[in-house]
């Protein structure tokens, strides 16, 4: 739990980390284009949902943003995957400064570092679908969006598409395909009433109507 | 560096000097439409275009093939992002991107023309095809394995074939050789230039309706005619006499204007209208190459053929 909390409140990673950081959306940048269509909130603080097709969506993502935008954005991620190797960890948290969330433990709610990110002021990068999926839609979403939506109202929450991803480093991949990736960004939903089904919905289908093509 | 070489740039620089000057008086006479953001947009793009292009080919041969390797890099990266492609075809992409780019411009740069001519059609056509198989799905195969030979085509050999000019040997024509590469990119792009202007200027009766909508008669015959006028007028920086200069230019203007043509038939079936978003104005790198990659291969053939021993 101590751990948890100090993952969830500690600072900025240390300079040379985001300038690692920087070369490293660069490098993406060069590869897959990850280039943004529409516009992203330019200030205040955003609660990004997105398809999840691969490793790399968070990567393109933070690329896509502009500078200032991407200082103060945390992607969300599981601590069962991102946690398991020394290697990983240590990427997710120093270059990328994610909050980490332990999807399998029993002790409280495993949202709870999200929420102090959130109560912190961070930006979040949010995959409500959970897994990542090898289709060019996304599945149904998992409940933790609503539940960040309705106890922090002011978040916009911000639908993003990913395209082509799912064909750049599809699950079980080794290596990136250099194919061109745009990060599609809508309007900010309206905030969340007292029907979950519903606003997980109208989510979903914010997402869906981004992809080109629909 | 030759002086030659310093004589042409000056004066493609001083005509895109004249080009932004004229661009901004018509857009201060005519105000802000469309066509004249569209006009001074593609101006910026060609700034942009010129200041890569020419230090690098002054630059030496070197820089020039890593140059034409990093536009066929992004031209088949343009065209196979807009191609649907299944997950079988991830081997048969990689050896598109990571093995067809790096051979081909070895090639090209060692000289070694009995091997680069023939190493995409032939060799890639069938390794690709033998790759293509391991995935063991045979859906739409024909149509996949047909795409991704046809992109490797036209970003990969076509485009291999401007800096191939740079190694040939032309015993009547003692400047280097970047001189004749220039020459040609500059033909290849008045050509496309001018049918532009003539089209916008004059243009009433289309070439090709269904496939593009810009392409008129009037733009095809004025700007090709101009063009292969001024591919006339250069002769002095090439190895050709002024007639020899003139027919070789219209050739480069036929086969350019019909690159056009072909790759906006492939984008109407794909249902889009640019290659791509990396030149404001122009659309993607595709959209400014797509005459280079026809024309290169017959400008350099018939170089070859005619002048090479």
């Amino acid at each position: 739990m101590d751990a948890q909390l100090n993952l969830a409140s500690r600072r900025l990673p240390a300079r040379p980390y985001r300038v690692l950081r920087e070369l490293l959306c660069s490098l993406v940048r060069l590869l897959v284009g990850a280039y943004p269509c529409g516009q992203p909130p330019a200030s205040g603080q955003v609660v990004y949902f997105a398809n999840h097709t691969s490793h790399l969506d968070t990567l393109t993502l933070l690329s896509a943003l502009s500078l200032r935008a991407r200082s103060r954005t945390r992607p969300v991620a599981a601590l069962d995957y991102w946690g398991a190797k020394p290697w990983r960890r240590w990427v997710a948290e120093n270059l990328l400064n994610v909050v980490l969330i332990d999807r399998c433990g029993g002790s409280g709610d495993p949202l709870a570092p999200v929420h102090e990110a959130l109560a912190a002021g961070f930006s979040l990068i949010l995959f409500p679908e959970g897994t990542r999926r090898d289709t060019e839609l996304p599945g149904p979403f998992k409940s933790g969006l609503y539940h960040l939506a309705r106890a922090h109202p002011r978040a916009q929450l911000t639908p993003v598409y990913l395209e082509n991803l799912h064909r750049i480093l599809p699950k079980g991949a080794r290596l990136p395909l250099p194919l061109i990736n745009k990060v599609w960004f809508g309007a900010p939903l309206a905030p969340a009433g007292d029907d979950k089904t519903a606003f997980l919905a109208h989510a979903h289908a914010a997402v869906c109507a981004l992809s080109p093509g629909h | 560096m030759h002086q030659n070489f310093w004589q042409l740039a000056g004066g493609i620089l001083a005509c895109l000097l004249l080009a932004t000057l004229i661009g901004r008086l018509i857009a201060w006479r005519h105000g802000d439409s469309p066509t004249v953001r569209n006009l001074n947009e593609r101006i910026h793009a060609w700034w942009a275009l010129i200041g890569v292009a020419l230090p690098v080919l002054a630059l030496g041969k070197a820089l020039t093939i890593a140059l034409f390797a990093l536009l066929s890099f992004m031209t088949l990266r343009e065209f196979l992002s807009l191609t649907p492609t299944r997950p079988g075809d991830r081997p048969v992409l990689f050896l598109a991107f990571f093995v067809s780019i790096p051979f081909q411009y070895a090639l090209v740069a060692m000289g070694w023309y009995g091997l680069f001519a023939v190493l995409i059609p032939v060799y890639g056509f069938f390794l690709l095809s033998a790759v293509a198989t391991l995935a063991q799905d045979a859906e739409h195969f024909l149509e996949r394995s047909a795409r991704i030979q046809w992109a490797v085509m036209v970003c990969v050999y076509g485009i291999s074939h401007a800096p191939a000019l740079l190694f040939l040997d032309l015993p009547g024509y003692p400047q280097d050789h970047a001189v004749l590469l220039l020459f040609f990119l500059l033909v290849v792009q008045l050509s496309d230039i001018l049918q532009y202007v003539c089209g916008k200027l004059f243009g009433r009766r289309k070439v090709a309706p269904v496939l593009s909508p810009n392409k008129t008669w009037e733009g095809l015959l004025g700007g090709g005619g101009l063009a292969s006028a001024a591919g006339a007028a250069l002769y002095g920086f090439t190895p050709f006499t002024p007639w020899q200069a003139a027919l070789l230019s219209a050739a480069v203007v036929g086969a350019g204007f019909f690159g056009g043509l072909v790759l906006s038939a492939v984008k109407r079936s794909l249902g889009v209208k640019d290659w791509g978003q990396s030149l404001p104005g122009h659309g993607g790198m595709l959209d400014r190459l797509d005459s280079v990659a026809f024309a290169a291969p017959i400008f350099f053939h018939l170089t070859r053929y005619g002048f090479a021993p």
